[in-house]
């Protein structure tokens, strides 16, 4: 099977391989995926007072095209607030990175990736964020 | 390491290349200054030449299982071949009984072909195999039933290259008055066989899995007893009528030499190759967490079938772009499902999503193992590293324990 040039790029080179500390309060973790369907995401963000994720981290069990859905994930959310992290969508994950059909399932893994490491991040902080507030908030800062 | 040739053809079992003594003979029978002409013509020496060159080819193919040439039917290859076996002989003994047995690690063109049949009212026993890949014997006795006509069980199974024991089962159809069909594709040319020992009473042969052409394979039919099939193929009467169609000599002749050279070479070219495979297992079991599918003293020579944990296989196939292998996780289909044969073996899904299955060969190389030995260390550490269920392994996490959001 032949893989585009992105899904190369970021296979060959991951971005921001790694782990956080899933303890800090600041950390958000989103585990998505079971080992028995062949892929498993890992994705972690930590999240300033302002609300922005300023460093975002993973670790993917997975084809050539999980990896790189997750790896091209942390660089689009690093530096966005919470809200806009929230509002990626698998459809923008598939069109970069030009994923064929059989492959779709690797950036819907990312997306629900992200929603459960923003959902863990502020089941930490104890509040259900309005995260339209949150982002207004922030910008108001 | 300077002398290897990239990338390293390591997927013998998927097929093999032409042997170059295969591929002259081939060529001799093509040209207008060759041997070009149509077996079937029985009014000028054209094709009267190519007539023996076709019994020649057959006597050749007949020798490696012990076969009388008369016993052997061109095909197109393995799949024609499965199916003339299990849908002629069904068709043919469908008024003794409408019961097949066969084994769920068989081959596609096996279980397919018997798919077909249940569409048509015939009932198939699909037996699991033990948890090293082998038939238990006594399981497949007691699924023989007084209406049980065929039962179809692979010689050597294609991904997981264990051996069958044929002789075992052939004295109980034989005793039974039942049909046995064996698909040897992936055992002809690797270890010795002896139809009439192992009381087979049809066995479906190839040449691309030992160095002969794509397209042509044969059909081992048994005369003594005599073993009765339907003609799936119908035309001009070609084989006594089993198989019609123009027979394609260039590819005959080569399937004859293929063969030919198969019997001549074939306990020195396994005792090599086996070398080789043992060579590759020791270096990749100095890793943690590999293992091994499938037995490994039932086994053809040269297969190795691995599973890597906590590394996905087709992930681990791209980081080894300069070494042809194949994987048993089947994602680069639409399917997504992990290899049926391992899961048939009782392995978790991990381990069959993390498998790769090496076949080694005629041409393979001391220094190509060596190489590809340390190209999967460095892929498997590398892709470990990215590996958040490898993260939890290290961590001591009871990954069995966790509860996975299965989608």
């Amino acid at each position: 099977m032949a893989y585009g040039k992105k899904v190369l790029d970021h296979y060959e080179n991951p971005r921001n391989v790694g782990s956080l500390d899933k303890s800090d309060a600041q950390v958000g973790t989103g585990m998505v995926g079971a080992p028995a369907c062949g892929d498993v995401m890992k994705l972690q963000i930590k999240v300033n007072d302002e609300g922005v994720i300023e460093d975002a981290k993973f670790k993917t069990y997975g084809c050539g095209s999980a990896i790189a859905s997750s790896s091209l994930l942390t660089e689009w959310v690093r530096g966005k607030t919470l809200a806009e992290a929230g509002e990626i969508r698998n459809t923008d994950i598939a069109e970069e990175l030009a994923l064929p059909p059989v492959k779709i399932h690797c950036s819907v893994l990312a997306e629900d990736a992200i929603q459960a490491a923003i959902e863990d991040y502020e089941g930490k902080q104890g509040r259900k964020a309005d995260v339209s507030d949150e982002a207004g908030l922030a910008e108001a800062v | 390491m300077s002398d290897i040739n990239l990338p390293i053809y390591l997927d013998y079992s998927a097929t093999t290349p032409v042997d170059p003594r295969v591929a002259d003979k081939m060529r001799q029978f093509l040209t207008p200054d060759g041997e070009f002409g149509n077996p079937a013509s029985r009014s000028h020496s054209f094709g009267w030449h190519a007539e023996e060159a076709v019994d020649e080819a057959r006597k050749q193919v007949a020798a490696l299982i012990g076969a009388d040439p008369r016993e052997i039917v061109w095909t197109s290859g393995g799949t024609e071949s499965d199916n003339l076996a299990i849908k002629g002989a069904a068709h043919f003994y469908q008024k003794k009984g409408k019961h097949i047995v066969t084994v769920k690690t068989e081959h596609k063109a096996v279980l397919d072909t018997c798919r077909q049949l249940e569409r048509e009212g015939f009932e198939v026993t699909y037996l699991a195999p033990q948890a090293d890949g082998l038939l238990d014997l006594a399981e497949l006795e007691a699924s023989l039933r007084d209406d049980t006509v065929l039962v179809s069980v692979m010689h050597v199974n294609n991904e997981i290259g264990v051996v069958q024991d044929i002789g075992a089962i052939g004295k109980m159809t034989r005793e039974r008055g039942i049909t046995l069909h064996v698909d040897a594709a992936q055992g002809a040319g690797k270890i010795p066989i002896d139809v009439h020992e192992m009381q087979v009473d049809l066995m479906t042969l190839s040449a691309h899995k030992i160095y002969g052409p794509k397209g042509i394979g044969a059909l081992y039919i048994c005369r003594k007893p005599r073993v009765r099939l339907e003609a799936q193929m119908h035309g001009g009467g070609h084989e006594r009528g089993l198989r019609s169609g123009t027979l394609p000599t260039h590819q005959i002749v080569g399937m004859g030499e293929a063969f030919r050279i198969a019997r001549e070479e074939m306990a020195e070219e396994s005792a090599r190759i086996r070398a080789l495979r043992d060579r590759l297992w020791d270096g990749l079991n100095k890793m943690e967490e590999v293992y091994l599918n499938g037995d490994l003293e039932q086994r053809v020579p040269g297969n190795l079938n691995v599973s890597f944990n906590f590394v996905e296989g087709e992930s681990l196939i791209m980081a080894l772009k300069d070494v042809a292998v194949s994987s048993g996780s089947a994602c680069t289909s639409a399917s997504l499902e992990p290899s049926y044969v391992l899961r048939a073996l009782g392995r978790n899904d991990e381990l069959a999503h993390s498998s790769l299955r090496f076949t080694i060969g005629r041409f393979t190389t001391e220094e190509e193992i060596d190489y590809t030995i340390s190209l999967i260390e460095q892929a498997v550490q590398r892709l470990r590293d990215l590996s958040p269920l490898w993260e939890m392994y290290q961590e001591g996490v009871d990954l069995d324990s966790v509860q996975w959001a299965v989608h």
